[in-house]
Order: C-alpha cells, then structure tokens, then sequence
C-alpha cells in the first residue's frame, strides 16, 4: 500500500559542473572568454564596457548611448540597422546597468557572418542623429512621467539616491536630465566609452575558430582606441533615514529599506547571501511565512543584497495594503531582531542548504547561464574559486555564524526607511 | 525539434516524457484545462484564486513548499484565460519528490480555512497591486467587457470585482476542484535528466491510483459576430491618453492563426516595424506603440495599443492607426518584409529550445491543442503564409464594425 505521507528517500546536491571558458584575444588585444557548447546551431556574443568619465551634472550620458547606439551610422539609418538585424533573425540588443554597458547579439550560426559587420559598424560608427535623440527625449520624458506614478519606482529611486547620492548608483533622473541632453555629449561619450581597450567580449554557444576569426575581423582592427577614466565612487554608511512620499489615493504602499553592505569581493559575502536567503530570498522565507502566508498583507515581499563593483547593499521590498503598512514594517524590523538574537533552527537551516544547492544547480540551465556565472566572477576580480567556497559555506554554515552575521549587518538602526503611499 | 515519448495512465491522464541529459535537472509540469473562462460570471477571479488554494497543502502533505524546497526544488504557477498550469524544476535524482507532492494535491487537497482565509487577502493584494495601484493597470478590466458581450473572456483572470475573491466559500473550492482538478482533465509532462521508463513506473505509482473522476464538458457561451463599433472613454489619474483598439480573430486552433501571429510581427515587432517607423518614429504620434494577438483558444482579440504624444489628438491618432491598417488591406506585404518575419519566428523558436521549462510547458500545451508534435511543426506552418493572407485576413478584421476602442484618457483631457 502506497504511503503517501512517507517523503521519497532524496539526495542533497553533491557536485555542481561549471564550464570555465577559453580565453583568446583579437588582433588588438580586446580579450574573448568563450564558453562553447554545441547543442543548438546559435551564438551570443556580448560586448561589455566598463561605464567611464562620470560626471553628475550630465546622468544620462551613458544611459543615452546605450539607448540610441543602433539609431544611425555614416552607412545606415537607425530603420536600416533594425531591418536588417531583423531579417537575419538576429536580436540585437543594449543594456546599460550601474557599472557597465553592453550590447548583446543573439544569432544563428548560418547569419553570423551577415550581422557581424552590422555591429561592428554600429559599434564604431555610430553617429546619434539629431531627429532621433529629439524623438528619444519627447518619448523617455513621457515614460518617466508613467513610471512616476508607479509606488514601487518611486521607492526604488528614493532608495538608491538615500545610499547613493548624486553618483551613477544613486541619481534621481528627472525630466530636466533629458531636456539637457546634447548629440555632442553623447558622442564624446561614445567614443571614450565604445572602444577596443574599454571591451571585454564574453561568447557562449556553438562557436567555432572559423567564427572566432570572422569576429577578429571586424572587431581586431579599425577600431580606434580611447583614454576613458573608469568610474570610481566611494560611499559611507549613513544613519537613519526616512523618507516618506504621502499618496492620499494609494491602495497600496510601497516599502523598500535597507542599508550599505559588503559586495562579492567579500569573504562574508557568501554567508550574508545565506542569512538573506533565510530572511526573504525564497518562497518559504520567513518574510514570506510572516508577512504574505500568515498576515496577508501582500501578494509577494523578499529581500536581497546586490553586489556592485564599489558597493554593496541590502534590502527589503513589498508593497502592501494602506491599512497594513505600519503592521508590516512592524513584523519585517521583528523578524530582523529574531535573526539577530535567536539561533536559525538545524530543520531550517537544512533547507534552506538544500534549496541553495538546488537552485544554484538549476540556474546553470544553459551555455548562457554559465557565461553569466563567469561574468559574476570575472568582473568583482575573482576565479572559479568563488564557487567552491560559495558552495562549502552553504553546506557547513553554522547557525552561530548565520546570528553573528545578522549582527553585524542587519543593523537597523542605520538603516534607510522608504514608503511612498500611506502609512 | 523537442523529442518526447507519450503514453496514458488508465484513469485517463496524459503523461509526455521528454528525455535531455544535457542537464542535471528535472521538470515537472501540469496543465489542467481550466481557466477563467470556465468560471461562473458570478464568481469570476476563481480559477485564480483556486492556483493559489493548491499551495495551502494537499490531503495527506500539510504543506506543499517546504517539502520540496528541501530537496533543492521551485515551483510556481499561472493562470489564464484558458489553462492553469503548475511547474516544478527540481534536481533530476530527486524527480520522485515532484511526483509525491503533484499527485497528493492531484489526489484531494487539504481544504484549510486558514489557507483559504489567508489567499483571499493575498489575491485581494495582488488585485491591487497589478490592476489597481498601477497606472493604466485596469485597462483589461475596461477593454475585455467592451470586447466580448457573451463569452466568458469578457471578465479578466483576476476577476471582474474584489468582491467576488473576497465572497468565495470553501464550498465554491471543494466544487471546483471536484469538477476540474481530475486526471482526465491533466496533461502532465516530465522533462530533463530522466528516462521514459522510470517516468512510467512512477507516474504508476503515483498518479494511476487517483480515481478518474468525472470528465468536465465545456459548453461555453460564444460570441456572437460583432455588427457595431463600440467605443468606451474612461478617465482617470494618468499622465498621458491612450488608446486601445481590439478586433476580433479566430481562435488558436484555426489555421489562420500563424497568419495573424505573423501580421502583428509586421506590425510591431522591433525597431524596423511598420507602427513603429511610421506612428512613433516618422509622425511622431506615439511615444509607445504596440499590436499583439491575446493567442486565446476560443477566437480572440487582435490588439493595437499606444500611449499619445502630448497635444497629439486622439482623433488624428486614430486615424493615423486606421490608415497603417488600411495599407495592409489595399496593398500585398512585400516579400523581403514577409521573409523578415518569418526569419525572426523561426529563429525565436530555436532559441526557446534553450530552457527546458519553456519546452516542457510547450509540450504540454501543444498537447491540449491536439498533439504535442505540433509543437515540432511550427516553423513551417509559419512558412506556408503567403502575402495573400496577410492581405485577406487584414480585410476579414480591420473593420470599423468589428473594432472595439478604449480611449484612456488624463483627467485634463476628458
């Protein structure tokens, strides 16, 4: 007879593979990490700069070369860029995140020698006409002024200015930023920002050195160099803030807080992602029992620490009922002190190792997971290492050092409190 | 090409294997054939908030996260109009546990009243938090009751009003479950480091002593054709107007489906897109511009929406939708436009071979569809469209008597 309140006998994870790329160069010297896999016939190649010459007073340099470097070279206009990446059935993409820009081609290996030259052109020549940087400022504006009536933006935009001030990490982009911007600045950024010695080109897919040498062609030569200053910031703890955005017509609130913490480079940083996890990184954290599966206060809260290259932070987010928001920053600051001053469970604890071994194990799905597990650790200066001693923590951490850790970090008396809604 | 084995238990539910030992990992997924579309028009949001009641713990496992997060598992779920659908990806030499967990709930659930207490504040949150709190966030609530009169696609998942979450009974669960939650009405799929034959023996084990229960029929109500244009405005707190235009198309099993999947790609599918160069970049109308299908199993809508640029009229916007319409209606699609969206369809399925989940919920709704092979067919169903039926199927739906139109309008400009 099958007994169906029995558990089936399970194994915690054991071994975890990851795939450590090949590293070449092009002719001039930009270097490629290449994590090969041959199962489908398609490659990604992302092309990463490190974000350079900040200057407060002009935010959206950066941000407005990422979004318009595919708008226009001396040989295509921004449609023809578009159509033809599209008619190969390439997805060409750019992203700007705090520390770097990129910008990501996905293609099947039959076009590969077709787009290449596209963005190799893009990414050398483009020119940021006019007409197009106007219709980019009307149209941005206006997205700003939805996302501005959005509680959980606004929380995260008041949060990052609190920790981080007028830097790239920090600064509360208004209108004004995008009236300001001008085609000379953004080419001066371009051209510092978009060169062979600012790139770190990282492939995974099927990738072969005859692919390896149509790269090197377009990207080995021609391509001139720069003299770009990284960015560079340095931050202090703060004390206790508040900041609190009345929104009389809110249904909900948003509630973000948190503080300054340590980022991957760190040796607690492995241990203080096990701690958060245990807070309100799953969905069976003690958040979530708390605040979502015991009160239902809201349809979903977590917590997480986000590792930048010069900083590190942690913090809680939700949005909650109106009429609950002081009942859950209530249980959120009391489930902090019970981490600080009541020893994680052996039942719990247990867990909370398997589920991080598991999901570690489940976030190498694929050739492109395993590129980014390498830029994690490429980019914070760290090898291979990382893991195996990520992987050690999360099997022997002990509940004495999970308490320790939630002292000496989640100290909420500096913390920065953010709610925009009511209270 | 996703390869799968497929064989049926005898109390009626389909089990799809599908076998890549490229990952040490291991997929669980159901789908039950239940949506909001089957809900009562008085207690809609039900499928919903039932998905979230088969979390609260199954009739002999008092809690359903715990026990597989300690193997190393995550799971979650949705619900659309149409389908529920549960996933679980886990460590594939833990794959028993995901069967232990599903059948129990598949079984009976534990019907708490806490968990029902409790995840009707959840949904009441999530209710908010999506379509209320959010500018333009009840656009669905608006647009689905102007576009459907009959048809129960005219409430949104969520449900139609708070109050039909807040008034559900343990009755209400205990009866849907009854009527929905049977082998017959499942489809499940297993995906990743597993083999067919040790899938069949659990599947056995587990899931074939699950008494078959009744199959549910569906008789739904359907649409009548639409014979008038229908416009509603709507004002509220919103800093720019906005329009939202619906037209009826056939379901998902018609073959025209590929046609239109491919005329709404002409239409807005990236930078080189004819919305986008001509309204957005050309005229500079729209500041955001977008047409998408809703890819519904019963016929569906065909959606072209976009927020205006400040001082621009609706009226001329309107128009100027109308006439990029128009143009697919006089004119044939030139054949390097037509080839340029078939490229890109045939290139996005290739890379959805990339996630294992994506494949095995595929699986599994290609095989409510009909048969999960077809999911291996698509590609060419997607070639065989010629510029003619892009041509037809424009004339057959952009009509002004078939169209619904939302103006979402600031309060200024009301």
């Amino acid at each position: 007879m099958l007994n169906r309140q029995q558990a089936p006998d399970f194994k915690q994870v054991s071994t975890i593979n990851f795939i450590h790329p090949e590293k070449k160069a092009l002719d001039n010297g930009v270097p490629v990490f290449t994590i090969y896999s041959g199962e489908q016939d398609l490659v990604r190649i992302e092309f990463i700069f490190e974000n350079v010459n900040w200057k407060f007073e002009k935010p959206l340099q950066a941000i407005a070369v990422s979004a318009l470097i595919n708008n226009g070279t001396n040989k295509l206009s921004a449609k023809e860029i578009a159509e033809q990446i599209d008619f190969y059935g390439a997805f060409f993409q750019t992203e700007y995140v705090q520390d770097q820009s990129s910008v990501t081609l996905y293609t099947l290996n039959k076009h590969l020698h077709s787009v290449l030259p596209i963005v190799k052109d893009v990414l050398s020549e483009s020119q940021f006409p006019q007409h197009e940087l106007d219709i980019y400022i009307q149209n941005q504006k206006q997205k700003l002024q939805v996302n501005l009536k959005k509680n959980d933006v606004l929380s995260r935009k008041e949060f990052a200015h609190a920790l981080f001030g007028d830097t790239a990490y920090g600064v509360n982009i208004q209108a004004g930023h995008y009236d300001a911007l001008k085609r000379e600045d953004l080419i001066e950024y371009f051209k510092a920002a978009y060169a062979p010695n600012n790139c770190t080109i990282i492939v995974s897919g099927k990738f072969d050195d005859a692919s390896f040498n149509l790269l090197n062609d377009a990207f080995g030569q021609d391509w001139e160099k720069s003299n770009a200053v990284k960015n560079s910031f340095n931050f202090t703890s703060t004390k206790k803030q508040f900041v609190y955005t009345e929104k009389p017509e809110a249904l909900q609130s948003a509630i973000r807080i948190g503080q300054l913490a340590i980022n991957r480079k760190h040796e607690d940083f492995s241990g203080l992602q096990i701690l958060n996890t245990v807070l309100g990184g799953y969905f069976g954290s003690r958040l979530m029992n708390n605040i979502r599966e015991d009160k239902g206060y809201t349809y979903g809260i977590g917590s997480g620490i986000s590792s930048l290259q010069q900083a590190g932070y942690l913090f809680i987010a939700t949005e909650v009922g109106a009429d609950v928001c002081s009942a859950a920053l209530t249980e959120i600051y009391k489930e902090i002190e019970i981490l600080k001053n009541e020893l994680v469970g052996e039942e719990e604890l247990d867990l909370v190792r398997n589920y991080m071994l598991g999901s570690m194990l489940g976030s190498l799905e694929n050739v492109f997971s395993h590129a980014d597990k390498f830029k994690n650790i490429y980019f914070a200066g760290l090898d291979y290492d990382y893991y195996s001693k990520y992987i050690e923590k999360v099997k022997t951490i002990t509940a004495e050092e999970l308490l320790a850790l939630a002292n000496k970090y989640l100290t909420t008396d500096s913390f920065t409190e953010v709610v925009i809604g009511k209270k | 090409m996703v390869d799968f084995n497929r064989f049926t238990l005898a109390n009626g539910l389909k089990v799809l294997v599908h076998e890549d030992a490229t990952t040490p990992m291991a997929v669980l997924n159901i789908l039950y054939d239940v949506g909001a579309r089957d809900e009562d028009p008085e207690k809609t949001g039900f499928a919903h908030l039932f998905e979230h009641l088969m979390f609260g713990g199954s009739v002999n496992i008092p809690n359903y996260d715990e026990p597989l997060q300690r193997v190393g598992g995550e799971n979650n779920a949705f619900t659309s109009n149409d389908i529920t659908n549960y996933y679980i990806t886990l460590p594939a030499e833990n794959i028993e546990t995901a069967f232990w967990l599903e059948s129990d709930r598949m079984l009976s659930l534990a019907f708490s009243e806490k968990s029902l207490d409790t995840q009707r504040n959840v949904v009441s949150e999530e209710f908010k938090q999506r379509y209320l709190n959010q500018p333009y966030g009840d656009v669905w609530l608006k647009l689905r009751p102007l576009a459907y009169k009959k048809h129960s696609y005219r409430w949104a998942t969520i449900g139609k009003e708070l109050s039909h979450i807040e008034n559900a009974t343990m009755d209400d669960v205990k009866a849907f479950f009854k009527k929905h939650y049977t082998p017959q009405n499942a489809i499940l799929v297993v995906g990743g480091n597993v083999k067919t034959e040790e899938v069949k023996k659990l599947a056995e084990k587990w899931f074939e002593p699950i008494p078959a229960g009744e199959k549910y029929s569906r008789d739904l109500v359907q649409e009548e054709p639409q014979t008038e244009a229908r416009q509603e405005t709507v004002k509220a707190n919103v800093p720019l107007n906005a329009i939202y235009m619906a037209f009826k198309m056939p379901g998902r099993l018609n073959q025209d489906y590929y046609a239109f999947d491919l005329l709404s790609d002409i239409l807005s599918r990236g930078q080189s897109s004819r919305l986008y160069n001509s309204l957005l970049k050309e005229q500079k109308l729209f500041s955001d511009i977008n047409a998408y299908i809703s890819s519904s199993l019963d016929p569906g809508l065909f959606i072209v929406e976009g927020k205006l640029v400040e001082g621009i009229t609706t009226e001329t916007a309107e128009k100027a939708i109308w006439s990029e319409l128009e143009k697919l209606k006089a004119e044939l699609v030139a054949d390097n436009e037509l080839t340029k969206v078939k490229n890109k369809v045939e290139s996005v399925l290739v890379f959805s071979e990339m996630s294992l989940l994506d494949k095995a919920m595929n699986l599994a709704y290609y095989e409510l569809l009909g048969d999960a092979a077809l999911l291996n067919q698509e590609t060419e169903e997607f070639l065989k469209v010629k510029a003619e039926d892009i041509k037809r199927i424009s004339n057959e739906t952009f009509q002004p008597n078939s169209s619904s139109t939302l103006y979402y309008l600031t309060e200024e400009n009301a």
